[in-house]
């Protein structure tokens, strides 16, 4: 749960139910919760799901410092980082991974994971990922591929000039 | 009789270094093996696909260091695999530069006028293709038509891509499906194969001892086809000539490691590194305003969104490499295409805190098709010192395949922070005139810097004090071991390096066969383009003459 607030901090997303609590719900559509952060942070082949624990405990760590400071009451029934507002997620998750903090490195990572996994589906084959409507890939409109899984645009190019070259190019197109 | 493998020439990575040097030495007689981390990957393997353990990460590699992280190739073909196939020389005024060192940096014999034959042996064998406006992809036409619009020229880039076998599908960076990127799997490599050289991939050199005759000893571990992070076993080959083309990420830590058993390296070994003064902007564009202020349009009603179209970086703005211009004001402006998956993370949104993750940078993809991507190539400092070297390799491996931590600290100079700051503001006066778009730079404060463009961390030069390489690519006080990457090119060209990088190959070519000749080694200088084409030869005959008898 405490990895979903992480996750749904550097891109939020839509509460999967009215309890849902791990999700903000800060956004109208899926995040990276949705998207498959914690799938992707759980396969080993990313090389963090070993620390995974860690994260955890590190970040209900810091959000228990973090209320201190600010004199905020938790509620206890959820994890410390969970029970933390947006708002308070959000300006944690920039302390830990702004230049200087000594634990940046590991949040940095983390929050490429967690990015990754809406950007680009990199637990899924893109291509079923698309087809299945992954939030992060249908957002940015990335589009589907042709029938055998490849790619191709025959439509890419303007077709015309559109400035003057620079005056000193060689025969060769290169600069002179 | 011992069970040591021996070999003529040894050579370490198989990018453009690498793969033109084994080239000419098999072609020329000698015996020639060369070693490479990564896998050995052939075209119908390249996919179409971000999932983790596809071919875009089993063949790609991101070392992050302190202040500066690299990119680069990890297979068969090194940086052509993966590259985008921008092959532009580079202009006249590099080769008189000072930068850090306040006298030129390049070696006296160096020159864009004595490179241009070697320039042209490259481009006889890795067919580079002059674009045209027709080739330009929505996004290169997007950026001339901007730089037009802001009274600047713009120019198609010359690139190794078949422009009749493009699909523009930009999937370059998981290495190219249909055979339109001209790799060097397509040119050099296979010619290599031919004359008898060997490639043995997964094969990650570690470090090198003398023997006893005057030659040297190339340890190496086996790495796992799938997890790089596991080694399956270890081995020696010997050879009479090593060639380090390794990258400029790789090179100099093996040669770090080596000093326990080589002896003391040259000051400049793991030194003067350059990121090619590589950074990025993300402009995301108003759709509208290019429809009305530039007049553009294609197929659907739309006026760009297509950021996903194309084939790399098509279209550069050259009006800054004018050597009349002082040193770290001089860069070139390309468009460009990051994938998703990198691609992202780093690009900021014009707003408030936080602005690469959060609401607002989830409404900023939100816009991905409407982003484009502008590359600087500025002057930069040569500031990069690698630190002591990491258990094996060039890092200490995270993931599986693709992400580790190496130990490359970059600290950016006032010189290099002014030149970006100086292109970033005109990225964003062309950019942001009359509302076409929001441009804001990549950030530096979450990996450092980054470069797809290693350079100059064991440099030729004349001066022994801030050269590690003879102008012939010797390593000071090693005969035989020779470096012929990324690694020699003293710093930052102010256009992408593959060009450079190859032309320097090319031209190391023939002391290096004078090396091996006097080992004993039967070579001889003098073979054809891959293809067999010779007019390349005809032209740099002379040049050859002189390093051969020198
Ligand atoms: C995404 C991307 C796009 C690019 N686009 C362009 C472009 O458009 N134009 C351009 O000019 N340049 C481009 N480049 C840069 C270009 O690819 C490099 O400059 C070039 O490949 C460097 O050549 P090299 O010989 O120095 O090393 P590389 O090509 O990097 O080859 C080094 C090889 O050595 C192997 N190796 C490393 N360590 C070891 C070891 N210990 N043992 C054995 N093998 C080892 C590596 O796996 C690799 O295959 C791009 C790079 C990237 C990453």
């Amino acid at each position: 749960m405490t990895l979903e607030a992480f996750a749904d901090t550097i891109i939020p997303g839509v509460k999967r139910s009215p309890e849902d609590r791990a999700v903000a719900g800060v956004s109208p559509d899926g995040g990276a919760v949705a998207a498959g952060a914690i799938e992707l942070l759980e396969w080993d082949a990313t090389g963090v799901t070993d620390g995974l624990d860690g994260y955890a405990g590190g970040l209900n760590r810091h959000a228990l410092t973090l209320a201190a400071e600010r004199g905020l009451a938790l509620d206890e029934s959820v994890p410390p980082f969970v029970a933390l507002s947006f708002d308070e997620r959000t300006a944690l998750v920039g302390s830990l991974t702004a230049p200087g903090h000594p634990e940046k490195s590991l949040w940095v990572s983390l929050a490429l994971f967690c990015n990754m996994a809406y950007d680009s589906a990199a637990h899924t084959h893109t291509a079923e990922a698309i087809a299945a409507g992954h939030p992060g890939l249908t957002a940015m409109g990335v589009t589907a591929p042709d029938a055998d899984g490849l790619w191709r645009f025959p439509s890419y190019s303007y077709g015309r000039p559109l400035a003057d070259l620079h005056p000193d190019t060689t025969p060769t197109g290169s600069p002179a | 009789m011992s069970s040591v493998e021996s070999t003529d020439v040894l050579v370490v990575g198989s990018g453009f270094g690498g793969a033109i040097v084994a080239y000419h030495l098999a072609a020329g007689g000698a015996r020639v093996v060369m070693l490479e981390r990564g896998p050995w990957l052939e075209t119908g393997e390249f996919e179409h696909d971000f999932k983790l353990g596809s071919s875009y990460t089993r063949i790609f590699d991101f070392v992050v260091g302190d202040g500066m992280s690299v990119l680069g190739g990890n297979c068969v073909g090194g940086g052509s695999v993966v590259y985008f196939a921008a092959m532009p020389r580079a202009p006249r005024f590099v080769f008189e530069r000072r930068g850090s060192i306040a006298r030129r940096m390049w070696p006296a014999a160096i020159s864009r006028d004595t490179l241009d034959p070697w320039y042209d042996r490259v481009a006889e064998s890795i067919p580079i293709t002059q674009q045209g406006w027709q080739d330009v992809s929505y996004s290169g036409g997007l950026w001339a038509a901007a730089c037009n619009h802001a009274g600047r020229t713009a120019n198609p880039v010359p690139a190794a891509v078949d422009t009749a076998k493009c699909v523009n599908c930009n999937w370059m960076m998981a290495g190219c499906r249909f055979d339109a990127k001209q790799s060097l799997l397509l040119n050099y490599l296979p010619a290599a194969l031919a004359h008898g050289a060997e490639i043995r991939p997964l094969h990650e050199v570690q470090n090198i001892e003398r023997t006893g005759d005057g030659g040297y000893r190339v340890h190496y571990q086996l790495v796992d086809d799938e997890d790089y992070r596991v080694t399956t076993g270890s081995g020696t080959i010997d050879a009479k000539i090593v060639v380090l083309a390794a990258g400029a990420a790789a090179t100099p830590v093996i040669l770090q490691r080596s000093e326990a058993t080589l002896g003391p390296m040259p000051y400049a070994v793991g030194r003067y590194f350059s990121g090619n003064g590589e950074r990025l902007n993300t402009a995301v564009l108003n759709e509208e305003r290019v429809r009305e202020v530039l007049g553009l349009e294609h197929g659907d009603g739309l006026a760009y969104a297509a950021n996903q179209i194309g084939k790399g970086p098509t279209v550069a703005n050259w009006d800054r490499l004018d050597g009349s211009l002082p040193e770290y004001s001089r860069y070139s402006l390309e468009q460009l295409y990051f994938p998703p998956g990198l691609g992202t993370i780093l690009a900021l949104t014009a707003g408030s805190d936080p602005t690469w993750f959060g609401l607002d940078k989830k409404e900023m993809l939100r816009r991905w098709r409407s982003w484009l991507i502008i590359f600087q190539m500025i002057e930069d400092d040569n500031e990069g010192v690698f630190g002591p070297p990491p258990e094996r390799g060039n890092a200490d491996r995270l993931s599986q395949q693709m992400l580790g931590i190496g130990r490359l600290s970059y600290k950016p100079t006032a010189n290099t922070q002014a030149a970006w700051a100086m292109a970033d503001a005109e990225v964003k006066d062309i950019l942001e005139r009359d509302g076409l778009a929001t441009v804001t730079p990549w950030t530096n404060d979450l990996v450092g810097a980054y470069t797809v463009h290693p350079l100059a961390s064991c440099r030729i030069g004349d001066d022994p004090h801030t050269s590690a390489l003879d102008d012939r690519h010797e390593l000071r006080g090693h005969p035989g071991i020779f470096v012929t990457d990324g690694s020699a090119v003293p710093g930052a060209l102010t256009v992408n390096p593959a060009m450079t990088i190859s032309a320097l190959a090319e031209r190391a070519v023939p002391g290096i066969v004078r090396a091996a000749r006097e080992r004993g080694v039967e070579v001889v200088y003098g073979a054809p383009a891959p293809d067999g084409s010779t007019s390349g030869r005809r032209g740099a005959a002379r040049l050859a003459e002189a390093l051969l008898s020198r």
